[in-house]
């Protein structure tokens, strides 16, 4: 199956609620008086890839920022599957749920930042399972088998003993991929997974990245790479300046791009 | 001679320990406080710093013992020295390792308590978990000139008659009408400093297994 004839069926499958992981509406969040995120919608589907692409300062990483928590917004609302972690109350004004809530919420979608943020005193399969054992609780024994079978999946196996000090950037940022993917969430947002990276050890986690997409995990991307958004994304949103200009399949945004912000936006990426 | 140094010495220590018991956790408790967002409370535990920092050990020290009395009439006998110079040294030093945490606190970057918060460990098991081991590798060249100097610091206890060291080195001075007390004193001090010296790098070099 192409990609446009899949992104056609997001279109007409979009009804289907109980396949919708998260879903975003009319978000609008300010810093001061400075408004950053306009009207800002966004619902994924299991199994979708979806890549935001952007100028700096367009919004892109605040927006993952809203739908991780690390930021709040002030006006729209925000779910996971059944799970309504922000809601729009009456005046409009965002609604957030209380903790539980927002812990049982965490363990749905993982996060892997720029900067990878391990954990440096920890060692590699440390990182990978204590948040396993010591925020889902789950059995020790378990939770390490199953980091060794992810960190193995992202070829790091053997590298279980080290600290993240001693490995390369790109082996760091699959650390960090094994971490998200160990609570088993049904999403996955990358920040601009690869723009503290060389552009070789780049590849090597865009591979990763693309192996995921395979299996169907459902991934929501900033990223500055136009070609791996193109080949990976079923979606494309163009964001500018807190607004989504243009949104839809890769060969649509990327290929024929309607309006005039996004054309100039991928013009200084022609070749 | 030695002897009745080494059994002052023995009261040197007792303050030194039970500061460090003291203070070492307090100086935490003061560390969040001053860096509470609670504003009234960020001010108060300034102000503490403030004055802990600002005026001299031995003063603090003259305050907790003799005021008590000279401010409620309060009379708590001659056992009472000791503990007053175990409350000065600790709420004094308490206040030296809080800046020190802080320090060490606000050096952990931002990244590191988000990961935290997204993977979903509670505020408190970020702290204990991520922060907190971090910190410890951060500030233990600070921490040493810290304890160290509290080593040297005890004998300021002679003031209001703690019979620790120092009070010993100068009884046996004016009675033996020589200064070898003194000479003997110091060594006491800094051979047990040197094996602070040697500990405090073995701590540090355990924690070179990683850096950031």
């Amino acid at each position: 199956m192409n990609k446009e004839a899949s992104a056609d069926m997001a279109q007409t499958a979009s009804g289907s609620k109980a396949d919708v992981v998260v879903s975003l509406e009319s978000i609008e969040k300010s810093f001061g008086d400075t408004e950053v995120l306009h009207d800002i919608s966004l619902s994924v589907r299991r199994g979708e890839v979806v890549a935001i692409i952007g100028p700096s300062g367009s919004g892109k990483s605040t927006f993952l920022r809203c739908a991780t928590l690390l930021e709040t917004f002030e006006r729209g609302s925000l779910s996971y599957g059944d799970l309504e972690v922000v809601q729009s109350g009456v005046d409009g004004r965002a609604v957030y749920a209380g903790k539980t809530v927002q812990r049982e919420a965490k363990s749905r979608f993982g996060l892997v930042f720029q900067n990878f943020n391990l954990f440096p005193h920890y060692s590699v399969l440390r990182n990978v399972a204590d948040a396993p054992i010591r925020v889902q609780k789950r059995d020790k024994a378990e939770a390490e088998r199953q980091a060794r079978a992810v960190l193995a999946k992202m070829g790091l196996a053997g590298k279980e003993d080290m600290v993240p000090c001693e490995l390369s950037g790109g082996q760091q940022q699959r650390v960090a991929i094994a971490r998200a993917l160990a609570l088993n969430p049904d999403i996955l947002y990358f920040d601009e997974p690869t723009s503290a990276l060389d552009p070789e050890l780049t590849q090597e986690v865009l591979r990763v990245i693309r192996d995921l997409a395979a299996e169907r995990m459902t991934m929501v991307i900033v990223t500055h790479e136009m070609s791996f958004a193109r080949d990976v994304a079923d979606r494309i949103v163009f964001m500018a300046d807190g607004y989504v200009v243009e949104e839809g399949a890769p060969g649509q945004v990327i290929n024929n791009p309607q309006h005039e912000r996004t054309k100039a936006f991928l013009a200084k990426y022609e070749g | 001679m030695v002897g009745m140094l080494a059994q002052g010495f023995g009261v040197s220590l007792q303050i030194f320990f039970l500061t460090l018991l003291g203070a070492l956790p307090l100086g935490v408790v003061v560390a969040l406080a001053r860096m509470s967002r609670f504003k009234p409370l960020a001010l108060i535990t300034r102000f503490y710093i403030s004055v802990m920092r600002g005026t001299p050990l031995m003063l603090q020290m003259f305050a907790i013992f003799f005021g008590p009395y000279y401010l409620f009439g309060i009379s708590l006998g001659t056992d009472y020295k000791f503990t007053a110079c175990i409350i000065a040294f600790i709420i004094n030093y308490a206040a030296y390792f809080a800046e020190i945490y802080r320090s060490g606190i606000q050096s952990i970057p931002q990244g590191q308590y988000e990961a935290a918060h997204v993977l979903g460990y509670s505020r408190f098991q970020t702290f204990m978990l991520i922060v907190l081991p971090q910190v410890i590798k951060r500030i233990l060249p600070a921490m040493g000139n810290e304890i160290i100097t509290l080593v040297k610091d005890t004998s300021l206890a002679f003031v209001i008659g703690v019979a620790e060291m120092f009070s010993e080195a100068k009884a046996l001075v004016a009675s033996m009408k020589n200064l070898w007390a003194f000479a003997v004193a110091g060594l006491f001090y800094w051979v047990f400093n040197f094996i602070i010296e040697v500990i405090l790098n073995r701590i540090e070099k355990k924690l070179d297994y990683y850096h950031e």
